[in-house]
């Protein structure tokens, strides 16, 4: 296991940048996931610590060993890809001891080794068959499977989970982070999927546009996003932002949108600095929200516009006139049932507040 | 169920027709007729010319004579200078050099890789008597390109169409046709997924063992194919007659040219034409295996 550090990495594709400048560094030991929406450079970031793309500019580290030029058999490192990248040809066998082949080994010990891993991943009975025998599932196993036959410095994944079905998603996510908690191996790990992300690293990497936008344990992105962009792309639903006009009166924060009734925030002194700006963006996550009781304050009000229930939680959309819609997620398996207008209600202490460039604005007393 | 027709049955014969004729006057008609010339004495002149004899399988014993198979000139030579012929300049020299050009080509950048294939494909695509004649220019001995570049690196000159003819002609045709192999193979490589040799190379793979172990393996059909086709080319291949015209003495007559020889200087029609079916009967036993081998199912696993 070994540590990954990119110094002022770059990548362009022709006239297209793909990464202008990106820094990180992840110690030995973590796993990391790069988040972000198609092209946002997440993948190539992994291809270049994997050495299938040379960056235009800068260094990148694998313990602390510069390798940017180095070919990828002599990095050390492995990789599950999102096609699973089993040979055809082989049997499951031969596929998951491929590595240790090239590496010379013979052929009973290689085949035990794999027999071995394959154990742990419950496909060892399936050693003779062929991949296009085998479940998608199955196939998954086996990629990482060939992954983890040897030893590696860094454990590499490109989207892996997601050419499977929602429910082996969910259980080979859940294998993933016993695996994780097992090993304790170092790992870096690409996926446009939140939850997954989420749910697997320590930290994450959320990316827009080339660049990292913030990078924290996943709790701090939940809880503390570092722009509007993260706000939207971490929680199922995303968090509920609502641009408003900003004002403090009486020593309290005033904000004025269509349907929304917010007056009596707490102030401090960056939150009344943003303030000149007049233009704020309040954001509440979905789970915050509940319907209004006559006295609350702190209120979005809308029409409805959907009212779906999941079994143990139901989603609440509403509209506000002219303006976005916002979401409530609330926690009961009973039905909701609500009139035309919708009332909608959140505690002081769950807002988060961007000022007009979209970047969150620290909280009251933080 | 109804069975859709664009035409009626009447219609479509109407327009298969002149096709048919075609076909028939002058691809069933010789064929028929070259077996039944191969069972007779006929000549381009003298008496057999207008009224030949029936004279059975002599054609063919003449040609499997033990006695004169192997002597210069004879069936025997040609037909073992072709099988020469064909395992060093199309499975060697095309296939190989084809295969080699083709797996070097997948990891130079796109630039050099096109510009690779243009030079390769030109010589593939230029007509037959044109490049006949640019490599006779090459090789002459007194002013050709070879000895020109020879003399300039200070070595003795050879009059190589006399010297070596064979050779000439291998050299000749592995550079005439590997351009099929290379084009033929790097389609195959490239309908390997990319991340297959991706995932050989963070596995720790080295070039020939990606060749070996994923690349070879998963285009076996192409390779098949391939080999069939440059071998039956190569049989039946005319060209090097530009070069040597069969020559010096029979060295590089091969069976094309032994026939057309036969035929067409000897004017011994019935003789020429039993080596015709001959010829005909051995790419019938390629073809066989080739069609054998495409419509074989991939391998399933035990």
């Amino acid at each position: 296991m070994a540590s990954v550090e990119f110094q002022n990495v770059s990548k362009s594709f022709g006239a297209f940048n793909a990464l202008p400048d990106i820094s990180f560094s992840i110690a030995d030991g973590e796993f990391v996931c790069l988040l972000g929406p198609s092209g946002c450079g997440k993948t190539t970031s992994l291809r270049m610590i994997a050495g299938l793309e040379t960056p235009t500019s800068g260094k990148v580290l694998i313990g602390g060993r510069d390798v940017t030029y180095l070919h990828p058999k002599d990095r050390q490192i492995s990789m599950v890809f999102q096609d699973y990248a089993l040979y055809p040809h082989m049997n499951l066998a031969d596929n998951i001891a491929y590595p240790l082949k090239v590496r010379g080994e013979a052929e009973d010990k290689r085949h035990a080794r794999a027999r071995e891993v394959a154990d742990v991943l419950k496909i060892g009975d399936l050693m003779k068959r062929l991949p296009s025998q085998i479940s998608g599932g199955q196939q998954q196993r086996t990629s990482l499977a060939r992954a983890l036959v040897y030893p590696s410095q860094v454990y590499l994944f490109d989207e892996p989970l997601s050419n499977l079905d929602a429910k082996l998603r969910l259980e080979a996510r859940g294998f993933l982070n016993h695996l994780q908690r097992d090993m304790g191996m170092t790992a870096v790990y690409v996926t446009h999927d939140q939850a997954e992300a989420m749910a697997l690293a320590t930290r994450i990497a959320v990316m827009d546009k080339g660049r990292i936008v913030q990078f924290a344990p996943p709790i701090e992105i939940y809880r503390r996003p570092a722009t509007t962009f993260v706000a939207n792309f971490v929680g199922n639903p995303p968090m509920n932002l609502v641009p408003a006009q900003a004002a403090i009166i009486d020593g309290k924060l005033q904000l004025r949108a269509e349907g929304l009734d917010v007056t009596a925030l707490p102030v401090s002194d960056t939150i009344a600095r943003a303030v000149g700006a007049k233009s704020i963006t309040l954001g509440v996550r979905p789970e915050h929200l509940r319907i209004a009781r006559p006295d609350d304050s702190n209120v979005i009000t809308g029409e409805l516009f959907a009212n779906e229930n999941m079994g143990p939680e139901s989603l609440v959309t509403i509209e506000r006139k002219d303006a976005g819609r916002v979401t409530a997620r609330i926690f009961t398996d009973d039905e909701i049932r609500v009139d035309k207008t919708v009332r909608l209600s959140f505690d002081a202490e769950h807002v988060t507040l961007f000022d007009s460039t979209g970047a969150r604005i620290p909280a009251h007393g933080e | 169920m109804k069975k859709f027709s664009l035409l009626s049955t009447r219609a479509g014969a109407l327009f298969l027709a002149p096709a048919t004729a075609l076909v028939g006057v002058f691809v069933i008609i010789p064929f028929f007729w070259v077996i039944f010339v191969s069972f007779t004495n006929r000549t381009l002149l003298g008496r057999t010319a207008l009224d030949p004899d029936f004279v059975g399988l002599q054609n063919y014993f003449a040609l499997f004579n033990p006695a004169t198979f192997f002597a210069r000139g004879q069936f025997g030579f040609s037909l073992i200078l072709t099988i020469q012929f064909v395992l060093l300049s199309a499975l060697i020299g095309q296939a190989l050099l084809g295969l080699i050009l083709s797996w070097l080509s997948q990891t130079v950048s796109p630039s050099i890789k096109s510009f690779l294939q243009t030079t390769v494909i030109a010589a593939w695509i230029l007509p037959e008597v044109v490049i006949g004649f640019a490599w006779f220019a090459f090789l002459d001995y007194d002013n050709g390109t070879l000895n020109m570049i020879m003399r300039g690196l200070g070595l003795p000159p050879g009059d190589w169409l006399l010297q070596q003819p064979f050779w000439v002609i291998v050299f000749f045709n592995t550079w005439r046709g590997a351009a099929f192999s290379m084009m033929l193979f790097n389609s195959a490589f490239q309908s390997i997924p990319p991340s297959y040799f991706q995932a050989a190379d963070v596995a720790g793979a080295t070039s020939w063992q990606k060749l070996r172990d994923i690349a070879l393996p998963l285009i076996r059909g192409h390779v098949v194919t391939d080999l069939i086709l440059i071998t039956m080319w190569t049989f039946n291949v005319f060209t090097p007659f530009l070069l040597t015209n069969g020559g010096p003495s029979y060295r590089t007559e091969l069976l094309s040219i032994y026939t057309y020889r036969i035929a067409f200087k000897d004017f011994e029609f019935g003789k020429g034409a039993a080596v015709g079916v001959v010829i005909m009967l051995i790419n019938l036993a390629f073809a066989l295996v080739y069609l054998r081998l495409a419509h074989k199912k991939p391998v399933e696993a035990e």
